[in-house]
């Protein structure tokens, strides 16, 4: 008996790790409240007169991650006015990646100037619950009622080197059309960046 | 006249003296690329510089190669680090590991695009490696050892 249960155990373990489901639009968004880089814990409930959220999964030495810091700040300082703030969540355990430690988060944040919350997600559990597989990868959340529903995923834009004026807004885009209380016409496009960093399946 | 002859030479060498080339490759480059191989088997692994299970396994395609010498193969080595990085990294850390591949640097910028041009089911994550020969394809978004891509090289070319 001793040994089911140890092997369950190890089954669910390796599940766990392997299976990584990314939430879809449609999807209603796991709550969380995670600790700010000055300590503070910060929820989506902080902000009562919100209407959703950027909520983008982001790391500190992401070529990737790096390339749309600017793209990020200028996204918060747009849409926060609307109802639409930038919370950002670093994905990536200080084990696997040195990288991203607590003070190297606070770190990026002075550096790139940062306007919005930096959480640090001990344990990856919101990461996983989100099922967030790089950096930078976007959730937009709408508030619906009491609860935060995913309404489109993936990449910020087209142009992750930032050298196309013709680039195509994805983010942006799915806003405007909240806004205009239109269905978002790309609701999930493919993610793009670094991989999370996850524990190795043994 | 001698001079000119020696400059020539030296104009004409410099090349090999600098090692490595990297190339800017289309997506529409590697398929004409690859339509001209026919009974070759190419063996395309997708990297960059700042992937580091990329550049761990970077070996493994030299190695396969080296040992498949007498094989119609050839492994291409496509970096997917941003043209802004060409000079700075990307040429420097080909010379410094002596990549003797041929190497590329992808010549895309919609990554939304290009990623389902060369295949549907990528998500985009590296590394990834696509083998071909002829009309048969397999794409494997993985990391390998090379006791893993030896027997997965073996498997398509059966």
């Amino acid at each position: 008996m001793k040994a089911l249960v140890l092997f369950t155990m190890m089954f669910c373990g390796l599940v766990a790790t392997a299976q990584i489901t990314t939430l879809e639009p449609g999807a209603t968004a796991p709550g969380f409240s995670l600790k700010n880089i000055d300590g503070k814990m910060v929820s989506p409930e902080n902000y009562p007169d919100a209407k959703g959220f950027i909520l983008v999964f982001t790391a500190n030495t992401c070529p990737y991650a790096i390339a749309y810091e600017t793209r990020l700040v200028e996204l918060d300082q747009k849409f926060s006015s609307q109802g639409y703030p930038v919370i950002a969540i670093n994905p990536n355990p200080e084990s696997l990646s040195k990288g991203d430690s607590y003070e190297k988060m606070q770190d990026k944040v002075n550096e790139a100037s940062f306007s919005f919350p930096y959480l640090l997600d001990e344990g990856q559990s919101i990461t996983n619950l989100y099922g967030a597989r790089v950096t930078p990868h976007i959730f937009l959340l709408q508030k619906e009622d009491n609860n935060l529903k995913i309404v489109y995923t993936g990449a910020i834009d087209n142009d992750t080197e930032d050298i196309n004026p013709d680039k195509i807004k994805y983010v942006e885009n799915a806003i405007a059309s909240l806004e205009k209380g239109e269905a978002i016409e790309t609701a999930s496009t493919k993610s793009i960046g670094c991989t999370v960093k996850r524990p190795a399946i043994e | 006249m001698k001079h000119i002859l020696i400059l020539v030479v030296l104009f004409v060498s410099l090349p090999a003296a600098f090692g490595q080339q990297v190339q800017l490759l289309t997506v529409d480059n590697l398929n004409e690329r690859l339509e001209q191989g026919k009974d070759t088997t190419y063996v395309i692994n997708f990297w960059a510089t700042w992937c580091a299970p990329c550049i761990k396994e970077l070996p493994y395609f030299e190695k396969l190669q080296e040992e498949k010498q007498k094989e119609k193969l050839k492994v291409l080595l496509v970096s997917v680090d941003f043209k802004s990085q060409l000079e700075k990294r990307v040429i420097p850390f080909v010379s410094r590991h002596s990549l003797k591949n041929e190497v590329f640097l992808l010549d895309e910028q919609d990554q939304q695009e290009y990623i389902d041009k060369i295949n549907k089911e990528w998500s985009g994550a590296i590394p990834a490696t696509l083998f071909v020969k002829g009309k048969n394809k397999k794409f494997l978004e993985q990391e390998f050892t090379y006791p893993k891509l030896l027997s997965e090289y073996n498997n398509f070319n059966k």
